[in-house]
Protein backbone atom coordinates (compact mmCIF):
# COMPACT_ATOMS: atom_id res chain seq x y z
CA UNK A 1 0.00 0.00 0.00
CA UNK A 2 1.37 3.31 -0.77
CA UNK A 3 1.33 5.86 1.39
CA UNK A 4 -1.22 8.86 0.26
CA UNK A 5 1.82 11.16 0.05
CA UNK A 6 3.36 8.87 -2.29
CA UNK A 7 0.73 8.54 -4.32
CA UNK A 8 0.66 10.32 -7.94
CA UNK A 9 -0.27 13.46 -8.75
CA UNK A 10 -3.54 13.31 -10.95
CA UNK A 11 -2.40 15.23 -13.40
CA UNK A 12 0.55 13.40 -14.86
CA UNK A 13 3.97 15.37 -15.38
CA UNK A 14 5.40 13.29 -17.80
CA UNK A 15 6.50 15.39 -21.01
CA UNK A 16 4.65 14.86 -24.08
CA UNK A 17 7.11 12.90 -26.23
CA UNK A 18 8.35 14.70 -29.02
CA UNK A 19 7.18 13.93 -32.40
CA UNK A 20 9.06 11.06 -34.33
CA UNK A 21 10.13 10.45 -30.91
CA UNK A 22 10.24 5.93 -31.22
CA UNK A 23 6.53 5.44 -31.31
CA UNK A 24 4.20 7.41 -33.70
CA UNK A 25 0.88 9.23 -32.96
CA UNK A 26 -0.88 6.23 -34.52
CA UNK A 27 0.83 3.56 -32.57
CA UNK A 28 0.35 5.16 -29.54
CA UNK A 29 -3.26 5.44 -30.26
CA UNK A 30 -3.44 1.94 -30.98
CA UNK A 31 -1.83 1.12 -27.79
CA UNK A 32 -4.60 3.28 -25.56
CA UNK A 33 -7.44 1.02 -27.75
CA UNK A 34 -5.67 -2.15 -26.55
CA UNK A 35 -6.08 -1.11 -23.00
CA UNK A 36 -9.52 0.49 -22.82
CA UNK A 37 -10.27 -3.15 -24.58
CA UNK A 38 -12.79 -4.99 -22.33
CA UNK A 39 -10.37 -7.26 -20.88
CA UNK A 40 -12.97 -8.56 -18.19
CA UNK A 41 -15.21 -9.99 -21.23
CA UNK A 42 -12.69 -12.48 -21.93
CA UNK A 43 -14.14 -16.02 -20.60
CA UNK A 44 -12.67 -16.35 -16.92
CA UNK A 45 -12.52 -19.73 -14.93
CA UNK A 46 -14.97 -20.28 -12.86
CA UNK A 47 -13.87 -20.84 -9.24
CA UNK A 48 -17.55 -20.70 -7.48
CA UNK A 49 -20.32 -22.36 -8.85
CA UNK A 50 -23.58 -21.71 -7.11
CA UNK A 51 -26.33 -23.60 -8.32
CA UNK A 52 -29.68 -23.34 -7.68
CA UNK A 53 -28.75 -22.82 -4.03
CA UNK A 54 -31.94 -22.56 -1.91
CA UNK A 55 -31.74 -21.81 2.04
CA UNK A 56 -33.91 -21.91 4.63
CA UNK A 57 -33.91 -20.71 8.49
CA UNK A 58 -36.29 -23.15 9.81
CA UNK A 59 -39.65 -22.66 7.59
CA UNK A 60 -39.06 -19.40 6.48
CA UNK A 61 -36.70 -19.33 2.63
CA UNK A 62 -34.18 -16.82 2.74
CA UNK A 63 -32.65 -17.64 -0.37
CA UNK A 64 -34.30 -18.91 -3.75
CA UNK A 65 -32.81 -20.49 -6.41
CA UNK A 66 -30.10 -18.51 -6.69
CA UNK A 67 -26.97 -19.81 -9.52
CA UNK A 68 -24.04 -17.76 -10.51
CA UNK A 69 -20.78 -18.35 -11.72
CA UNK A 70 -17.86 -16.70 -9.52
CA UNK A 71 -14.90 -15.77 -11.91
CA UNK A 72 -11.74 -16.64 -10.95
CA UNK A 73 -8.98 -13.53 -9.45
CA UNK A 74 -11.48 -11.06 -9.89
CA UNK A 75 -14.07 -9.39 -7.59
CA UNK A 76 -17.63 -9.83 -7.74
CA UNK A 77 -19.42 -7.62 -5.64
CA UNK A 78 -23.04 -8.42 -3.97
CA UNK A 79 -25.23 -5.66 -3.58
CA UNK A 80 -29.24 -5.35 -2.50
CA UNK A 81 -31.23 -3.66 0.08
CA UNK A 82 -30.68 -5.16 3.81
CA UNK A 83 -32.21 -8.22 4.35
CA UNK A 84 -31.97 -9.25 0.62
CA UNK A 85 -29.81 -12.45 1.52
CA UNK A 86 -26.66 -11.02 0.45
CA UNK A 87 -24.73 -11.93 3.11
CA UNK A 88 -26.51 -15.26 3.58
CA UNK A 89 -25.02 -16.06 0.13
CA UNK A 90 -21.75 -14.87 1.10
CA UNK A 91 -22.26 -17.43 3.95
CA UNK A 92 -23.09 -20.24 1.74
CA UNK A 93 -19.80 -20.22 0.45
CA UNK A 94 -17.40 -21.66 3.32
CA UNK A 95 -20.21 -22.97 5.22
CA UNK A 96 -21.13 -20.40 7.72
CA UNK A 97 -24.34 -20.57 7.94
CA UNK A 98 -24.62 -24.24 9.35
CA UNK A 99 -23.34 -22.36 12.88
CA UNK A 100 -26.89 -21.26 13.07
CA UNK A 101 -29.46 -23.42 14.22
CA UNK A 102 -31.95 -24.86 11.97
CA UNK A 103 -30.21 -23.69 8.70
CA UNK A 104 -30.76 -26.24 5.70
CA UNK A 105 -29.77 -25.58 2.56
CA UNK A 106 -30.54 -26.87 -0.86
CA UNK A 107 -28.22 -27.03 -4.24
CA UNK A 108 -24.78 -26.86 -4.85
CA UNK A 109 -22.19 -24.56 -4.17
CA UNK A 110 -18.82 -25.98 -6.30
CA UNK A 111 -15.41 -24.80 -5.55
CA UNK A 112 -13.30 -25.53 -8.38
CA UNK A 113 -15.56 -28.27 -9.49
CA UNK A 114 -16.06 -29.89 -6.26
CA UNK A 115 -19.22 -29.53 -4.35
CA UNK A 116 -18.28 -28.00 -0.85
CA UNK A 117 -21.91 -29.42 0.77
CA UNK A 118 -21.15 -33.10 -0.71
CA UNK A 119 -20.98 -35.78 2.34
CA UNK A 120 -17.20 -36.15 3.59
CA UNK A 121 -16.25 -32.05 2.68
CA UNK A 122 -13.55 -31.33 5.06
CA UNK A 123 -14.99 -28.17 6.62
CA UNK A 124 -11.93 -26.76 8.51
CA UNK A 125 -9.95 -27.37 4.93
CA UNK A 126 -12.81 -25.43 3.30
CA UNK A 127 -12.58 -22.98 5.20
CA UNK A 128 -8.82 -22.44 4.95
CA UNK A 129 -9.20 -22.23 1.49
CA UNK A 130 -11.95 -20.17 2.24
CA UNK A 131 -11.02 -17.29 4.17
CA UNK A 132 -13.30 -14.56 5.22
CA UNK A 133 -13.32 -11.21 6.73
CA UNK A 134 -16.52 -9.59 8.79
CA UNK A 135 -17.66 -5.76 8.70
CA UNK A 136 -16.55 -5.47 12.22
CA UNK A 137 -12.38 -6.07 12.73
CA UNK A 138 -11.82 -8.76 15.43
CA UNK A 139 -8.87 -9.26 16.34
CA UNK A 140 -8.00 -11.68 18.62
CA UNK A 141 -6.76 -10.17 21.99
CA UNK A 142 -2.91 -10.98 21.34
CA UNK A 143 -0.31 -9.50 19.70
CA UNK A 144 -0.25 -7.95 15.99
CA UNK A 145 2.48 -11.11 15.47
CA UNK A 146 0.31 -13.84 17.02
CA UNK A 147 -2.79 -12.73 15.58
CA UNK A 148 -1.23 -12.95 11.79
CA UNK A 149 0.80 -16.40 13.26
CA UNK A 150 -2.11 -18.23 14.46
CA UNK A 151 -3.83 -19.50 11.02
CA UNK A 152 -0.13 -21.02 10.53
CA UNK A 153 -0.03 -22.39 13.97
CA UNK A 154 -2.85 -24.59 14.03
CA UNK A 155 -1.83 -25.86 10.68
CA UNK A 156 0.58 -27.19 12.94
CA UNK A 157 3.57 -24.89 11.61
CA UNK A 158 6.36 -24.50 14.22
CA UNK A 159 9.35 -23.49 12.35
CA UNK A 160 9.98 -20.04 13.72
CA UNK A 161 11.41 -18.33 10.76
CA UNK A 162 8.98 -20.10 8.60
CA UNK A 163 6.56 -17.94 10.30
CA UNK A 164 8.11 -15.05 10.46
CA UNK A 165 8.85 -14.52 6.98
CA UNK A 166 4.65 -15.38 6.39
CA UNK A 167 3.77 -12.64 8.94
CA UNK A 168 5.83 -10.32 7.10
CA UNK A 169 4.48 -11.62 3.50
CA UNK A 170 1.09 -11.34 4.67
CA UNK A 171 1.22 -7.90 6.79
CA UNK A 172 3.01 -6.27 3.26
CA UNK A 173 0.30 -7.91 1.00
CA UNK A 174 -2.56 -6.17 3.71
CA UNK A 175 -0.69 -2.64 2.94
CA UNK A 176 -0.21 -3.21 7.09
CA UNK A 177 3.73 -3.96 7.22
CA UNK A 178 5.07 -0.25 7.21
CA UNK A 179 3.04 0.98 9.71
CA UNK A 180 3.46 -2.13 12.27
CA UNK A 181 7.04 -3.09 11.92
CA UNK A 182 8.10 -1.46 14.61
CA UNK A 183 5.76 -2.98 17.41
CA UNK A 184 4.70 -6.52 16.07
CA UNK A 185 4.24 -7.46 19.70
CA UNK A 186 1.91 -4.84 20.40
CA UNK A 187 -1.58 -5.86 21.27
CA UNK A 188 -3.48 -5.98 18.75
CA UNK A 189 -6.24 -4.17 19.52
CA UNK A 190 -4.43 -0.90 19.89
CA UNK A 191 -4.86 -0.70 16.22
CA UNK A 192 -7.12 2.05 14.69
CA UNK A 193 -10.36 0.39 13.28
CA UNK A 194 -9.18 0.73 9.29
CA UNK A 195 -5.16 -0.70 10.40
CA UNK A 196 -7.27 -4.16 12.88
CA UNK A 197 -9.31 -4.46 9.87
CA UNK A 198 -6.11 -4.25 7.41
CA UNK A 199 -4.91 -6.84 10.16
CA UNK A 200 -7.33 -9.63 10.22
CA UNK A 201 -7.15 -9.40 6.32
CA UNK A 202 -3.63 -10.35 6.43
CA UNK A 203 -4.82 -12.98 9.05
CA UNK A 204 -6.74 -14.36 6.59
CA UNK A 205 -4.53 -14.09 3.76
CA UNK A 206 -1.39 -15.69 5.79
CA UNK A 207 -2.57 -19.23 5.19
CA UNK A 208 -2.94 -18.86 1.47
CA UNK A 209 -6.40 -19.17 0.52
CA UNK A 210 -8.34 -19.39 -2.83
CA UNK A 211 -11.28 -17.12 -2.11
CA UNK A 212 -11.38 -14.06 0.14
CA UNK A 213 -15.19 -13.45 1.66
CA UNK A 214 -15.51 -9.91 2.06
CA UNK A 215 -18.87 -9.22 4.25
CA UNK A 216 -19.12 -5.16 4.58
CA UNK A 217 -15.30 -4.72 5.08
CA UNK A 218 -15.57 -1.07 5.00
CA UNK A 219 -18.64 0.36 5.94
CA UNK A 220 -17.35 0.58 9.96
CA UNK A 221 -14.32 2.68 8.58
CA UNK A 222 -13.47 6.44 8.00
CA UNK A 223 -13.22 7.22 4.40
CA UNK A 224 -9.33 7.53 4.14
CA UNK A 225 -9.47 3.60 5.71
CA UNK A 226 -12.23 2.78 3.25
CA UNK A 227 -9.43 3.70 0.37
CA UNK A 228 -6.87 2.05 1.71
CA UNK A 229 -9.23 -1.37 1.68
CA UNK A 230 -10.28 -0.78 -1.83
CA UNK A 231 -6.68 0.01 -2.76
CA UNK A 232 -6.09 -3.40 -1.14
CA UNK A 233 -9.01 -5.54 -2.62
CA UNK A 234 -7.66 -4.29 -6.28
CA UNK A 235 -4.28 -5.42 -5.30
CA UNK A 236 -4.91 -8.79 -3.94
CA UNK A 237 -7.33 -9.77 -6.60
CA UNK A 238 -3.97 -10.52 -8.58
CA UNK A 239 -4.13 -13.48 -6.00
CA UNK A 240 -7.01 -14.41 -5.10
CA UNK A 241 -10.98 -14.56 -6.11
CA UNK A 242 -12.66 -11.86 -4.01
CA UNK A 243 -15.82 -11.89 -2.81
CA UNK A 244 -17.58 -8.91 -1.20
CA UNK A 245 -20.98 -8.08 0.24
CA UNK A 246 -21.46 -3.94 0.42
CA UNK A 247 -24.08 -1.68 1.01
CA UNK A 248 -22.22 1.34 -0.69
CA UNK A 249 -22.96 0.91 -4.21
CA UNK A 250 -20.26 3.51 -5.40
CA UNK A 251 -17.99 1.20 -3.87
CA UNK A 252 -19.16 -1.80 -5.95
CA UNK A 253 -18.80 0.19 -8.82
CA UNK A 254 -15.48 1.49 -7.92
CA UNK A 255 -13.49 -2.24 -7.45
CA UNK A 256 -15.75 -4.77 -8.37
CA UNK A 257 -15.51 -6.50 -12.21
CA UNK A 258 -18.77 -8.56 -11.79
CA UNK A 259 -21.81 -7.19 -9.70
CA UNK A 260 -24.84 -9.21 -8.28
CA UNK A 261 -27.89 -7.41 -7.64
CA UNK A 262 -29.79 -9.71 -4.71
CA UNK A 263 -33.67 -8.86 -3.76
CA UNK A 264 -35.73 -10.54 -1.51
CA UNK A 265 -33.81 -13.67 -1.20
CA UNK A 266 -33.36 -13.92 -5.67
CA UNK A 267 -30.99 -12.60 -7.57
CA UNK A 268 -32.11 -10.41 -10.24
CA UNK A 269 -29.25 -9.58 -12.23
CA UNK A 270 -25.82 -10.71 -12.22
CA UNK A 271 -23.18 -9.14 -15.16
CA UNK A 272 -20.22 -7.04 -15.55
CA UNK A 273 -20.34 -4.22 -13.17
CA UNK A 274 -19.71 -1.45 -15.91
CA UNK A 275 -22.31 -3.25 -17.83
CA UNK A 276 -25.01 -3.18 -14.41
CA UNK A 277 -24.46 0.25 -13.38
CA UNK A 278 -24.39 2.06 -17.40
CA UNK A 279 -27.15 0.13 -18.76
CA UNK A 280 -28.63 -2.53 -16.03
CA UNK A 281 -31.15 -5.25 -17.95
CA UNK A 282 -33.94 -4.96 -15.20
CA UNK A 283 -36.01 -2.28 -13.78
CA UNK A 284 -35.53 -3.67 -10.33
CA UNK A 285 -32.14 -3.22 -10.72
CA UNK A 286 -32.20 0.43 -12.31
CA UNK A 287 -34.37 1.48 -9.17
CA UNK A 288 -32.08 0.18 -6.69
CA UNK A 289 -28.86 1.68 -8.04
CA UNK A 290 -30.44 4.64 -8.88
CA UNK A 291 -31.60 5.62 -5.70
CA UNK A 292 -35.33 4.71 -6.58
CA UNK A 293 -35.84 1.99 -4.11
CA UNK A 294 -37.73 2.86 -1.41
CA UNK B 1 -35.16 -1.11 -21.68
CA UNK B 2 -35.07 -0.50 -17.94
CA UNK B 3 -35.48 3.85 -17.98
CA UNK B 4 -37.07 4.29 -14.72
CA UNK B 5 -39.58 7.19 -14.07
CA UNK B 6 -40.49 6.18 -10.63
CA UNK B 7 -38.86 8.98 -8.32
CA UNK B 8 -36.29 8.85 -6.37
CA UNK B 9 -36.01 8.43 -2.19
CA UNK B 10 -34.12 12.31 -2.78
CA UNK B 11 -36.84 14.60 -4.28
CA UNK B 12 -33.80 16.96 -4.19
CA UNK B 13 -32.22 14.67 -7.21
CA UNK B 14 -35.90 14.30 -8.72
CA UNK B 15 -35.83 18.11 -9.32
CA UNK B 16 -32.43 18.52 -10.04
CA UNK B 17 -32.69 15.96 -13.47
CA UNK B 18 -35.87 17.57 -13.92
CA UNK B 19 -34.43 20.72 -14.19
CA UNK B 20 -31.69 19.81 -16.26
CA UNK B 21 -34.17 18.30 -18.90
CA UNK B 22 -35.99 21.41 -18.64
CA UNK B 23 -33.07 23.64 -19.10
CA UNK B 24 -31.96 21.32 -21.90
CA UNK B 25 -35.25 21.00 -23.50
CA UNK B 26 -35.19 24.72 -23.43
CA UNK B 27 -31.80 25.37 -24.89
CA UNK B 28 -33.01 23.23 -28.15
CA UNK B 29 -36.41 25.10 -28.36
CA UNK B 30 -33.77 28.48 -28.76
CA UNK B 31 -32.02 26.66 -31.00
CA UNK B 32 -34.69 25.98 -33.07
CA UNK B 33 -36.52 29.38 -32.94
CA UNK B 34 -32.60 30.88 -34.40
CA UNK B 35 -33.11 28.36 -37.04
CA UNK B 36 -36.94 29.26 -37.79
CA UNK B 37 -35.56 33.17 -37.38
CA UNK B 38 -32.69 32.80 -40.14
CA UNK B 39 -35.34 31.06 -42.75
CA UNK B 40 -37.96 33.81 -42.42
CA UNK B 41 -34.84 36.06 -43.10
CA UNK B 42 -33.83 34.52 -46.36
CA UNK B 43 -37.49 34.00 -47.04
CA UNK B 44 -38.69 37.99 -46.92
CA UNK B 45 -35.00 39.53 -46.25
CA UNK B 46 -34.81 41.14 -43.07
CA UNK B 47 -32.06 42.67 -41.76
CA UNK B 48 -33.00 43.26 -38.60
CA UNK B 49 -34.30 39.50 -38.14
CA UNK B 50 -31.05 37.99 -39.14
CA UNK B 51 -28.90 40.38 -36.66
CA UNK B 52 -31.32 39.54 -33.53
CA UNK B 53 -30.37 36.16 -34.47
CA UNK B 54 -26.33 36.80 -34.62
CA UNK B 55 -27.66 38.58 -30.99
CA UNK B 56 -29.53 35.98 -29.24
CA UNK B 57 -26.17 33.35 -29.96
CA UNK B 58 -24.37 34.74 -26.50
CA UNK B 59 -27.83 33.63 -24.90
CA UNK B 60 -27.42 29.78 -26.27
CA UNK B 61 -23.72 29.92 -25.17
CA UNK B 62 -24.80 31.31 -21.73
CA UNK B 63 -27.05 28.23 -21.58
CA UNK B 64 -24.49 25.91 -23.01
CA UNK B 65 -22.44 27.10 -19.73
CA UNK B 66 -24.84 26.83 -16.96
CA UNK B 67 -26.09 23.53 -18.31
CA UNK B 68 -22.22 21.76 -18.58
CA UNK B 69 -22.19 23.11 -14.79
CA UNK B 70 -25.60 21.56 -13.61
CA UNK B 71 -23.87 17.99 -15.08
CA UNK B 72 -21.22 18.63 -13.40
CA UNK B 73 -22.96 19.28 -10.02
CA UNK B 74 -25.06 16.34 -10.15
CA UNK B 75 -22.16 14.02 -11.52
CA UNK B 76 -20.12 15.57 -8.05
CA UNK B 77 -22.85 15.73 -5.33
CA UNK B 78 -25.06 12.40 -6.27
CA UNK B 79 -22.89 10.23 -8.53
CA UNK B 80 -25.48 9.56 -10.78
CA UNK B 81 -25.81 5.09 -12.08
CA UNK B 82 -27.62 3.72 -15.19
CA UNK B 83 -30.52 5.88 -16.46
CA UNK B 84 -29.61 8.96 -14.49
CA UNK B 85 -25.82 8.66 -15.40
CA UNK B 86 -26.56 8.41 -19.04
CA UNK B 87 -28.97 11.12 -18.74
CA UNK B 88 -26.66 13.34 -17.75
CA UNK B 89 -23.76 12.36 -20.44
CA UNK B 90 -26.10 12.34 -22.79
CA UNK B 91 -27.25 16.42 -21.91
CA UNK B 92 -23.60 17.32 -21.66
CA UNK B 93 -22.62 15.95 -25.02
CA UNK B 94 -26.58 17.16 -26.27
CA UNK B 95 -25.68 20.65 -25.57
CA UNK B 96 -22.34 20.99 -27.19
CA UNK B 97 -24.37 19.66 -30.40
CA UNK B 98 -27.04 22.66 -29.76
CA UNK B 99 -24.40 25.21 -28.98
CA UNK B 100 -22.36 24.32 -32.39
CA UNK B 101 -25.86 24.43 -34.33
CA UNK B 102 -26.03 28.24 -32.72
CA UNK B 103 -22.99 28.77 -33.96
CA UNK B 104 -23.59 27.37 -37.58
CA UNK B 105 -27.26 29.42 -37.45
CA UNK B 106 -25.27 32.86 -36.97
CA UNK B 107 -22.83 32.37 -39.65
CA UNK B 108 -26.07 31.88 -42.13
CA UNK B 109 -27.61 34.76 -40.39
CA UNK B 110 -24.36 36.78 -40.59
CA UNK B 111 -24.50 35.61 -44.67
CA UNK B 112 -27.91 36.94 -44.80
CA UNK B 113 -27.03 40.19 -43.83
CA UNK B 114 -24.16 40.27 -46.15
CA UNK B 115 -26.90 39.61 -48.61
CA UNK B 116 -28.89 42.34 -47.64
CA UNK B 117 -26.16 44.82 -47.85
CA UNK B 118 -24.67 43.76 -51.03
CA UNK B 119 -27.67 43.08 -52.86
CA UNK B 120 -26.45 39.74 -54.09
CA UNK B 121 -30.06 38.44 -55.77
CA UNK B 122 -31.89 36.09 -53.77
CA UNK B 123 -32.00 33.57 -56.45
CA UNK B 124 -29.10 32.09 -54.95
CA UNK B 125 -30.38 31.29 -52.30
CA UNK B 126 -33.74 28.86 -53.01
CA UNK B 127 -31.68 25.97 -52.89
CA UNK B 128 -30.42 26.97 -49.74
CA UNK B 129 -33.70 27.91 -48.19
CA UNK B 130 -35.14 24.36 -48.79
CA UNK B 131 -32.40 22.62 -47.54
CA UNK B 132 -32.14 24.46 -44.59
CA UNK B 133 -36.03 23.73 -43.93
CA UNK B 134 -35.11 20.05 -44.30
CA UNK B 135 -32.54 20.49 -41.69
CA UNK B 136 -35.26 22.18 -40.05
CA UNK B 137 -37.20 19.37 -39.67
CA UNK B 138 -34.76 16.87 -39.01
CA UNK B 139 -33.48 18.56 -36.02
CA UNK B 140 -37.23 19.38 -34.75
CA UNK B 141 -37.65 15.01 -35.10
CA UNK B 142 -33.95 14.93 -33.24
CA UNK B 143 -35.14 17.04 -30.24
CA UNK B 144 -38.25 15.48 -30.39
CA UNK B 145 -37.31 11.84 -30.12
CA UNK B 146 -34.75 12.98 -27.46
CA UNK B 147 -37.85 14.83 -25.14
CA UNK B 148 -39.61 12.03 -25.30
CA UNK B 149 -36.83 9.26 -25.16
CA UNK B 150 -37.91 7.49 -27.89
CA UNK B 151 -35.34 5.35 -29.38
CA UNK B 152 -37.28 4.39 -32.15
CA UNK B 153 -37.87 7.93 -33.29
CA UNK B 154 -34.47 8.82 -32.59
CA UNK B 155 -33.17 6.19 -35.49
CA UNK B 156 -36.30 7.75 -37.84
CA UNK B 157 -34.81 10.83 -37.63
CA UNK B 158 -31.17 10.10 -38.21
CA UNK B 159 -32.12 8.23 -41.86
CA UNK B 160 -32.90 12.00 -42.29
CA UNK B 161 -29.35 13.10 -42.71
CA UNK B 162 -28.01 11.02 -45.74
CA UNK B 163 -31.10 12.47 -47.49
CA UNK B 164 -29.58 15.94 -46.17
CA UNK B 165 -26.81 14.85 -47.73
CA UNK B 166 -27.76 14.47 -50.95
CA UNK B 167 -29.80 17.62 -51.10
CA UNK B 168 -26.40 19.74 -50.11
CA UNK B 169 -24.41 17.97 -53.14
CA UNK B 170 -27.40 19.01 -55.56
CA UNK B 171 -27.54 22.52 -54.08
CA UNK B 172 -23.97 22.69 -54.37
CA UNK B 173 -23.94 21.58 -57.99
CA UNK B 174 -26.54 24.23 -58.94
CA UNK B 175 -24.41 27.13 -57.09
CA UNK B 176 -21.13 25.73 -59.13
CA UNK B 177 -22.89 25.79 -62.14
CA UNK B 178 -24.05 29.45 -61.30
CA UNK B 179 -20.42 30.79 -61.04
CA UNK B 180 -19.66 29.02 -64.45
CA UNK B 181 -22.31 30.93 -66.02
CA UNK B 182 -21.03 34.31 -64.81
CA UNK B 183 -18.00 34.63 -62.97
CA UNK B 184 -19.25 38.05 -61.65
CA UNK B 185 -21.46 35.92 -59.25
CA UNK B 186 -18.59 34.04 -57.60
CA UNK B 187 -18.75 36.48 -54.65
CA UNK B 188 -22.15 36.48 -53.39
CA UNK B 189 -22.46 32.47 -54.50
CA UNK B 190 -19.64 32.37 -52.22
CA UNK B 191 -21.59 33.25 -49.30
CA UNK B 192 -24.54 30.82 -50.63
CA UNK B 193 -21.94 28.55 -50.23
CA UNK B 194 -21.44 28.91 -46.66
CA UNK B 195 -24.95 28.68 -45.86
CA UNK B 196 -25.07 25.58 -47.62
CA UNK B 197 -22.22 23.97 -45.54
CA UNK B 198 -23.87 25.45 -42.55
CA UNK B 199 -26.73 23.72 -43.11
CA UNK B 200 -25.09 20.62 -43.80
CA UNK B 201 -23.32 20.41 -40.25
CA UNK B 202 -26.68 21.73 -38.41
CA UNK B 203 -27.72 18.07 -39.97
CA UNK B 204 -24.68 16.37 -38.51
CA UNK B 205 -25.24 17.75 -35.55
CA UNK B 206 -29.04 17.09 -35.19
CA UNK B 207 -27.88 13.28 -35.93
CA UNK B 208 -25.79 13.48 -33.28
CA UNK B 209 -28.46 14.01 -31.17
CA UNK B 210 -30.16 11.32 -32.70
CA UNK B 211 -27.31 9.25 -31.66
CA UNK B 212 -27.55 10.72 -27.75
CA UNK B 213 -31.25 9.72 -27.78
CA UNK B 214 -30.52 6.12 -28.59
CA UNK B 215 -27.54 6.32 -25.89
CA UNK B 216 -29.85 7.26 -23.11
CA UNK B 217 -32.62 4.81 -23.91
CA UNK B 218 -30.74 1.84 -25.02
CA UNK B 219 -27.40 2.05 -22.88
CA UNK B 220 -25.14 1.39 -26.64
CA UNK B 221 -23.23 3.63 -28.06
CA UNK B 222 -23.67 3.59 -31.66
CA UNK B 223 -21.17 6.77 -33.20
CA UNK B 224 -19.92 5.19 -36.37
CA UNK B 225 -22.50 2.54 -36.72
CA UNK B 226 -24.38 1.68 -39.28
CA UNK B 227 -27.93 2.59 -39.31
CA UNK B 228 -29.49 -0.67 -40.42
CA UNK B 229 -26.65 -2.07 -37.91
CA UNK B 230 -28.00 -0.22 -35.17
CA UNK B 231 -31.80 -0.74 -35.90
CA UNK B 232 -30.82 -4.74 -36.08
CA UNK B 233 -29.18 -5.02 -32.96
CA UNK B 234 -31.64 -2.98 -31.02
CA UNK B 235 -34.47 -4.76 -32.30
CA UNK B 236 -35.91 -1.74 -33.16
CA UNK B 237 -37.90 -2.37 -36.64
CA UNK B 238 -38.48 0.04 -39.25
CA UNK B 239 -38.05 3.33 -38.96
CA UNK B 240 -41.86 4.12 -40.36
CA UNK B 241 -43.18 2.85 -36.95
CA UNK B 242 -42.09 5.40 -34.78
Amino acid sequence: MRQSSERPAAVPTSPRPAVGAGTSGRDEAKSILGALAPAVTLPTPECLGIEHLSLFYGDKQALFDVSLSIPEKQVTAFIGPSGCGKSTLLRCCNRLNELIHGVRTEGQVKLRGADIYARGTDISNLRRRVGMVFQKPNPFPKSIYENVAYGLRIQGIKNRRLIDRAVEEALRRAALWDEVRDRLHDNALGLSGGQQQRLVIARAIAIEPEVLLLDEPASALDPISTLKIEELIYQLKASYTIVIVTHNMQQAARISDHTAFMFMGSLVEFGLTKDIFTAPKTRQTEDYITGRYG
Amino acid sequence: MAMSHTQHISQQFDKELEDLRAHVLAMGGLVEEQLSKVLEAITHPNLELAEQVVEADAVVNALEVKIDAECTSILMRRQPAAGDLRLVLAISKVITDLERIGDETKKVARVIINMINTGSPRSYYLGVLSLGHHVKRSLRAALDAFARMNSRAALAASREDPEVDRETEAVMRQLITYMMEDPRAIRGVLDAVVAVRAFERIGDHAANICEKAIYLVEGKDVRHVALDQIAQELNLGSAEEA
